[in-house]
């Protein structure tokens, strides 16, 4: 893909004069390489939405639409720690995203499991009436948010040691902020990827998902495991929030701008796949900030779309659908 | 009270027929005809939603799309006419010199209904065939349609000149010269439109009861056993699909006639959301209690967008929550069984 597109932005510049000098060559491959790192940001956002779709969806086959709302849940989170410290504990401000990050996990946490016990666990079997009860739960955590925070958007004052931008080359501009979010979405992603193959709970979870009166018969607490899992899916919502707070600013209808997305993201790279999910933001995330350089952003939303009903009448169960009989 | 379900359905489709030509028109002036008749133009497709996901088990987050397309149909004629001989007055602001060649055949109106009828039919099925041939439904389905809507919401907004943009259009009055706005107007659009759902609530009642209905009801419960005994299953689900998506652009053009605008926002997912839930409301296994469902969410949702503004989505949150766990199958339901209607 990379590649490909590497051949494709020089010949957009044809209409420049045969003569190219150096210093217009080096301002190509600059605007190349700060599409591609914009690429990279929106990517992290959607993985991390996706990551946490991914494991509800993938491995309990809920759909949870208010996903998008427990993201904001950690964005309001990540703000009110935000405005704690800067008023109570001015000498923390340097590392408050971490205290940030951690609290918004918690509480996205906290919530997802009390959500899975208390709620969707009695709609297991009914996944078209899980779609809507939890779009019904959506709409009520947004009127909640506006009655708490305000229809306005909030936003959170950016780490000193962040703010600032790593300059290579003249041409070339990278935030230090969205480098951040890169590397911790890295970490994120490999430590779901760890959680879910290397330890014992992880086992239990897959074994849950491949069979689950077999996992009850060895002595597998199924339900437990399901609570878990939705958590740790909500836990991830919340860390995208979080993150998404160094980027933009949170309104009650953040959550609503993703959340399409990230469904189309996890379902286009197959579900119960961790490796097709990080590469199908990849692409999908590339694909729309380049298409948005050559078109316009409403036109590129809709080729992505159809690109990947396409695709997706190719390869109905996702790019990288597991080769398993159901 | 004993009833048997036949009779208990006669009973209902001939009491809608009472409240709709007898006690509304009788009990309401012109204005609040005009609202019912906004929200009857929701029950079009609350009616098509009981057939593709109560009794089909396709559970489209894409009405919104269809519905958008009758609305966008009904008001480029109307505009077309109240702006004659200029070009509507959004195109001139966005300085569009020459009327879009897909506007053209909207000066018509007997193309303009066509239009409104027929064009759903390739667009839907082509759509829904092919996917349904791919054997990709559920959820699936669900979220490429909710996915749809919300793409095409914002190509609409983007071609501003051509489309009215986020403001959509609005200002016209006027059928073929006569006044859709007066209280006459109003009075004669909601006789049209009543005759038009009656017609539909009765044609679906007849189209589940046909051997066609008992199909639709064994593709729902167990698909693959349908497919096995010889039917072309996706062909089944296509064209249920593509009755609602009529339907709804039915309802699209009547809400367009009587709303006096259209926007952007009626093919959002949003709408599309909510009119899943006006069907939920009155019973996803019922056509009439459809209807119903789309009369009271619809009057619920003007009276507390109005008075009680922070509480209209908690309201309808709730009504999602409420319905899906202690009511699956809606008021018609509840009704069934106050009324000990036999199953």
């Amino acid at each position: 893909m990379t590649f490909r597109r590497g051949n494709q932005a020089p010949r957009r510049k044809a209409v420049i004069p045969a003569a190219i000098s150096i210093e217009e060559t080096f301002v190509t491959f600059g605007i190349f390489v700060m599409q591609l790192f914009n690429g990279l940001s929106l990517f992290t956002i959607l993985l991390l939405m996706a990551l946490g779709l991914a494991i509800v969806f993938g491995l309990m086959g809920v759909i949870n639409m208010a996903h998008g709302e427990i993201m904001a849940m950690g964005a309001y989170t990540t703000y009110l720690t935000a405005s704690f410290i800067e008023h109570h504990l001015p000498g923390l401000m340097g590392v408050y995203l971490f205290i940030a990050i951690l609290l918004a996990f918690a509480v996205t946490f906290a919530f997802g499991y009390v959500l899975e016990r208390g709620f969707i666990r009695w709609f297991y079997h009914r996944p078209l009436d899980t779609l809507l009860a939890t779009w019904g739960l959506s709409l009520i955590l947004q009127q909640t948010y506006r009655s708490v925070f305000g229809a306005q958007e909030v936003s959170v004052p950016l780490t000193t040691w962040l703010s600032g931008a790593w300059e290579p080359t003249e041409t070339i501009q990278l935030p230090l902020n969205r480098i951040f979010i890169v590397a911790l979405t890295i970490l994120v992603t490999l430590g779901v990827w760890y959680i879910l193959h290397k330890t014992r709970w992880g086992l239990r979870a897959r074994a849950v998902t491949q069979n689950r009166a077999m996992s009850s018969a060895v002595g597998i607490d199924t339900n437990r495991v399901d609570a878990l899992i939705f958590a740790l899916g909500s836990g991830l919502a919340g860390i995208a929030g979080s993150v998404f707070t160094m980027v933009g600013s949170t309104n009650p209808g953040t959550g609503q701008l993703y959340i399409v997305d990230s469904f189309i993201v996890v379902v286009f790279g197959g579900v119960a796949s961790l490796l097709g999910t990080a590469a199908s933001s990849f692409l999908i995330a590339q694909m729309q900030t380049a298409l948005e350089y050559l078109m316009s952003g409403s036109m590129a939303k809709v080729a992505i779309l159809l690109l990947v009903i396409t695709v997706l009448y190719f390869r109905p169960n996702g790019l990288f659908a597991s080769k398993v009989r159901a | 009270m004993n009833i048997s379900a036949k009779q208990g359905e006669r009973f209902a489709h001939a009491g809608l027929a009472l409240l709709l030509l007898g006690l509304l028109p009788l009990a309401l002036g012109p204005y609040w005809l005009n609202l019912v008749g906004k929200y009857l133009a929701f029950s079009f497709v609350a009616v098509g939603i009981v057939l593709a996901w109560g009794y089909c088990g396709i559970l489209s987050l894409g009405q919104g799309v269809f519905f958008g397309f009758g609305g966008y149909a009904m008001a480029m004629f109307l505009k077309l006419e109240a702006s004659a001989p200029e070009l509507p007055d959004f195109m001139v602001w966005s300085s569009v010199e020459k009327l879009p060649f897909w506007w053209e055949p909207y000066s018509s109106l007997t193309v303009t209904i066509a239009s409104i009828f027929l064009v759903p039919i390739p667009v839907a099925f082509i759509f829904a065939y092919a996917i349904f041939r791919k054997r990709v439904s559920g959820v699936y389905f669900a979220i490429v349609t909710i996915a749809l809507s919300m793409t095409l919401v914002v190509l609409n907004i983007g071609q501003q000149g051509e489309t009215g943009g986020a403001n959509g259009i609005t200002d016209f009055s006027t059928l073929l010269g006569f006044d859709i706005i007066n209280d006459a107007g109003k009075v004669a659009i909601y006789w049209v439109e009543v005759v038009l759902l009656l017609t539909a609530t009765t044609l679906a009642a007849l189209l589940l009861h046909s051997r066609f209905g008992k199909l639709l009801i064994a593709v729902r419960d167990r698909e693959d056993r349908v497919r096995f005994s010889g039917f072309d299953t996706a062909m089944i689900k296509a064209f249920i699909f593509t009755v609602s998506a009529v339907l709804s652009s039915v309802g699209g053009a009547m809400f367009a006639l009587q709303a006096g605008l259209v926007t952007p926002s009626l093919i959002g997912a949003v709408t599309s959301v909510e009119l899943v839930i006006y069907a939920a409301v009155g019973g996803r296994l019922s056509v009439v209690g459809a209807v119903i469902g789309a009369l009271l969410v619809g009057f619920m949702k003007s009276y507390l967008s109005e008075h009680f503004p922070e509480i209209w989505l908690f309201f309808l949150g709730g009504m999602f929550i409420f319905v899906v766990w202690v009511l699956p199958n809606g008021l018609a339901d509840l009704f069934r069984k106050i009324l000990r209607v036999k199953a």
